[in-house]
């Protein structure tokens, strides 16, 4: 996923063949213990973030030296770049862009690798908490360095202050859960303002210490990836990489956790433990994406990619790739956009395009979206009330067509149906039936008599006749086989050969002639395969006019709900 | 292999050798001595004792919120116990999780969870299968046969929002069985099944009960009690009864149970009468 989302193609601008093969040779050594089956994806994703920083070295790029390539980037007044300016960037030759590409990609991977978790543990907002009790551990370590004469801008000591703190903020909410009777949410809002609170209030206090390096500081509360430099991209790359061997080492765990908690304390899955390792993680990763989004945006990285991915699949491990995919992608683009319009804060970008994806996830994704289902149901519908029709036809006039089966012009011979006479058999509204009618004739499947009324046509005929015998079959298989019936409910059957073996739908018409020898009829015209071949059954119960009830008009409402 | 764990465990420890029945512990699958459960103030139990007879089916009665579910959690160490002591053949509960299946109530848990019906049974393997391991194929087909075992063999791949409530419940069950346990706690196993399913599910225990296991459920429908199960245990806050079906449940032990809530002694008296 990842690497057809653009890793590819940066790994051979790159030209990793220098260095590659050696890390990626440690790499996968050093992972084979952990990293086996489909989890191999996993490893892919490493090694991609090694290939992807290490050349890097090759290149000869130091952190002081390309600072020149900046004056690229931005321009004094804002205007459309021009293409020379999008192909530098795109193709990642610029140091600079180069480095916080990888650097917001590597982010959103490991982000959306342990988001998948947070999200599915019901912990989304649990990011939020820890990253705004960041910001009280960053203003207090930025306070002891001054105070102890060192440089406030010490990433290293921030970086710690915040870490100390946001995994106060996650113990404190679980503290509060475990403790006391006040619920996760109402935690998560207490600890989100009183840590954000405080550290706002260090921030004042910083302001009046007036070293003159407090200027910094709001990178953490808005982010600024523009700034981001190698050293930074490689801790976030060595952060992302921890995230995704430790996620991948502790899959089932981690699914098992997320899925059922008191079953996994059954299994000897200590659920502190691993709540304690899921969070570790999600702290580590929020606080080494502070610098690069900001605080407030940090949990952004950590939900939507995640959510965009789990309408794609039912699967956990797919989804789990997927949503690190998409995170990739985000930094990718984000990072990108913000690159060619440098006034464009990059955080905001790299979430407005997750965003981006979510919405796109949302409405055109296979599995979940909103189109496809929508569509799907749309395209049940038509085709359940087009059988509807059809059947409504052919049984008006059943006997006198089963008698003329075979010959020229058995369509006709049941002769036209008045609407009125349909709009009895079933419980349509007349507007419905209409629109139901034109479509069946637009298809071709039937034809208007003079004065509003209607009869089959020959290819409405043989599909009339299709349906009517495979409903009645699956009526006959309902009865006869009603212990078995409902695992079979869900498939959307066009017939009943689709989803039962051929000897069983042959031993159930069969029981339909022997139970009704004198309605059975004999043969069905030639040449139309074999399921309308095959002679219609008589209904094992009244007909739809009368009142009966509609067995498979249900079934086909089951299927909707189907995959 | 169920009999190699029990060889390996059977080493001492500083629990007495004997239970109150006179058996040898390490031959009674639960012996619960003074356990009180309380959620912040409020005790839901107090002083259960109890000794669980092996390879019997025994069913846990009582009221709504009587404390059956929280009976059942302080025993696997899932709700701290304000006091009294749980073994499990003759050991605390952590060193015999291996022994002991779980069925929870089947609300537990989001049903709308990116996995499929066969990766929830896989769940059971986990205690086998180790830490930070891959599923191997032998737990993968255990799992698979006991997915048909309860009859759920069709639907292995399907994504389990798309199931229905008593299909889920015999997910459940059967990711239990995969576990291959020597003791079953099953909360609640025939809620909202089908007499079909029911009936297949008591053919599960029987099966099991001729394996040599012990299956401890809560079971609401006072009407077959006496019929699925050996034992009951009679629990309203407080262990009312406990003992063989026959000799127990008998409605004057009903009644305390229940107090005065006619309408289900009648029944039971009905089911009882036409038993006899
Ligand atoms: N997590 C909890 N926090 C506080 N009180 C609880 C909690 N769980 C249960 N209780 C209380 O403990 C008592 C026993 O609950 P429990 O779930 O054990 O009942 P039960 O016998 O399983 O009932 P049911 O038949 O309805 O399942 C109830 O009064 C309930 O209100
Ligand atoms: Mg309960």
């Amino acid at each position: 996923m990842l690497r057809s989302q653009g890793l590819t193609p940066l790994a051979t601008d790159l030209d990793p063949s220098r260095v590659a093969p050696r890390c990626a040779g440690t790499v996968t050594r050093a992972l084979r213990p952990f990293l086996h089956g489909r989890r191999g994806i996993l490893a892919c994703l490493c090694m991609a973030s090694v290939v992807l920083l290490a050349p890097d070295a090759a290149v000869g790029g130091t952190e002081t030296h390309p600072e020149a390539d900046r004056s690229l980037r931005a321009p004094a007044t804002w205007q459309l770049p021009s293409v020379p300016q999008v192909m530098r960037v795109l193709s990642l030759r610029d140091y600079n862009t180069r480095v916080v590409v990888v650097g917001t990609m590597l982010l959103g991977a490991g982000a959306g690798i342990i988001g998948t978790f947070l999200l599915l543990r019901k912990r989304a907002l649990m990011a939020d908490a820890l990253s705004h009790a960041a910001l009280p551990g960053i203003a207090l370590a930025f306070i002891v360095l001054e105070a102890a004469g060192l440089s406030g801008k010490s990433r290293f000591g921030l970086l710690s202050g915040a870490l100390v703190f946001g995994a106060a903020g996650v113990g404190a909410v679980l503290m509060i859960r475990r403790w006391t009777r006040v619920k996760e949410d109402a935690a998560l809002a207490i600890v989100l303002s009183v840590f954000f609170g405080l550290g706002v209030a260090l921030l004042g206090v910083i302001q009046r210490m007036a070293t003159g390096n407090a200027a910094g500081l709001e990178a953490f509360i808005y982010g600024k990836t523009a700034s981001m430099l190698f050293s930074d991209a490689v801790w976030i790359g060595a952060v992302a990489g921890v995230v995704m061997v430790v996620c991948g080492m502790f899959f089932k765990e981690f699914t098992l956790l997320c899925f059922d908690q008191d079953f996994a304390g059954t299994q000897g899955r200590s659920g502190l433990l691993l709540d304690t390792l899921m969070l570790g993680l999600a702290v580590l990763i929020t606080v080494i994406g502070l610098q690069a989004v900001g605080l407030i945006l940090i949990v952004a990285l950590l939900v939507i990619p995640p959510a965009a991915a789990r309408f794609w699949t039912h699967r956990l491990p797919v989804m789990a790739v997927i949503a690190a995919g998409f995170g990739a992608l985000s930094g990718l683009l984000g990072a990108s956009v913000s690159a060619l319009a440098p006034r464009l804060p990059a955080g905001a970008i790299i979430i407005l395009v997750a965003a981006l994806l979510f919405g796109v996830s949302l409405l055109f994704a296979p599995a979940r979206g909103f189109l496809s289902t929508a569509w799907q149901r749309f395209r049940l519908e038509r085709k359940v009330g087009q059988q509807h029709v059809l059947r409504a036809l052919f049984e008006s006039g059943e006997p006198l067509v089963q008698q003329a089966q075979g010959k020229p012009g058995a369509a006709a011979a049941a002769g036209p149906v008045p609407f009125a006479a349909l709009l009895a058999q079933r419980s349509w509204s007349p507007a419905t039936l209409r629109r139901l009618l034109a479509a069946a004739r637009r298809a071709g499947l039937t034809r208007r008599d003079g004065d509003d009324a209607y009869h089959l046509t020959d290819a409405g005929l043989a599909a009339a006749r299709r349906a009517v015998r495979n409903h009645r079959l699956w009526e006959l298989y309902l009865l006869t086989h009603a212990e078995v019936a409902t695992s079979h409910v869900d498939h959307n059957a066009d017939a009943l050969e689709d989803v039962l073996d051929p000897t069983l739908v042959a031993q159930l018409e069969e029981t339909l002639a022997a139970q009704h020898p004198h309605l059975a009829a004999a043969t069905g015209p030639a040449g139309e395969g074999p399921a309308v071949a095959a002679a219609v059954p008589p209904s094992p119960h009244r007909l739809p006019g009368q009142g009966a009830q509609d067995v498979p008009a249900g079934r086909a409402g089951n299927v909707s709900g189907r995959r | 292999m169920i009999d190699t764990h029990a060889a390996t465990d059977v080493t001492s420890t500083d629990t007495p050798a004997v239970s109150r029945g006179g058996l040898p512990l390490d031959r009674v699958p639960l012996a619960v001595h003074d356990l009180t459960v309380a959620y912040y103030r409020k005790p839901v139990l107090w002083d259960v004792d109890f000794e669980a007879p092996e390879g019997k089916l025994i069913a846990i009665v009582g009221p709504n919120g009587a404390g059956k579910s929280t009976l059942i959690k302080a025993a696997l160490d899932l709700v701290p116990r304000t006091s009294g002591r749980v073994l499990f053949y003759g050991k605390p509960y952590r060193r015999q999780r291996q022994l002991i299946g779980y069925v929870p109530q089947r609300e537990s848990v989001d049903w709308d969870f990116p996995v499929t019906a066969l990766d929830v049974v896989v769940m059971g393997r986990y205690g086998q299968v180790g830490w930070c391991r891959p599923v191997g194929r032998q737990h993968r087909e255990a799992a698979r046969a006991a997915l048909e075992h309860v009859g759920m063999g069709d639907f292995a791949g399907r994504q389990i929002s798309q199931l229905s409530g008593g299909q889920q419940q015999r997910v459940f069950l059967a990711r239990a069985l995969a576990q291959d346990a020597r003791l079953y706690f099953m909360d609640e196993p025939f809620a909202g099944v089908d007499a079909a399913t029911e009936k297949a599910i008591v053919r599960i225990l029987h099966e099991l009960r001729s394996g040599g296991r012990t299956v401890i459920a809560v079971h609401h429908d006072l009407q077959t009690v006496p019929e699925y199960f050996d034992h009951v245990l009679l629990v309203n806050l407080r262990v009312v009864a406990a003992g063989p079906t026959a000799s127990t449940f008998t409605s004057e032990n009903l009644q305390k149970t229940f107090g005065g809530r006619l309408t289900l002694l009648d029944q039971a008296a009905h089911a009882l009468a036409s038993r006899r």
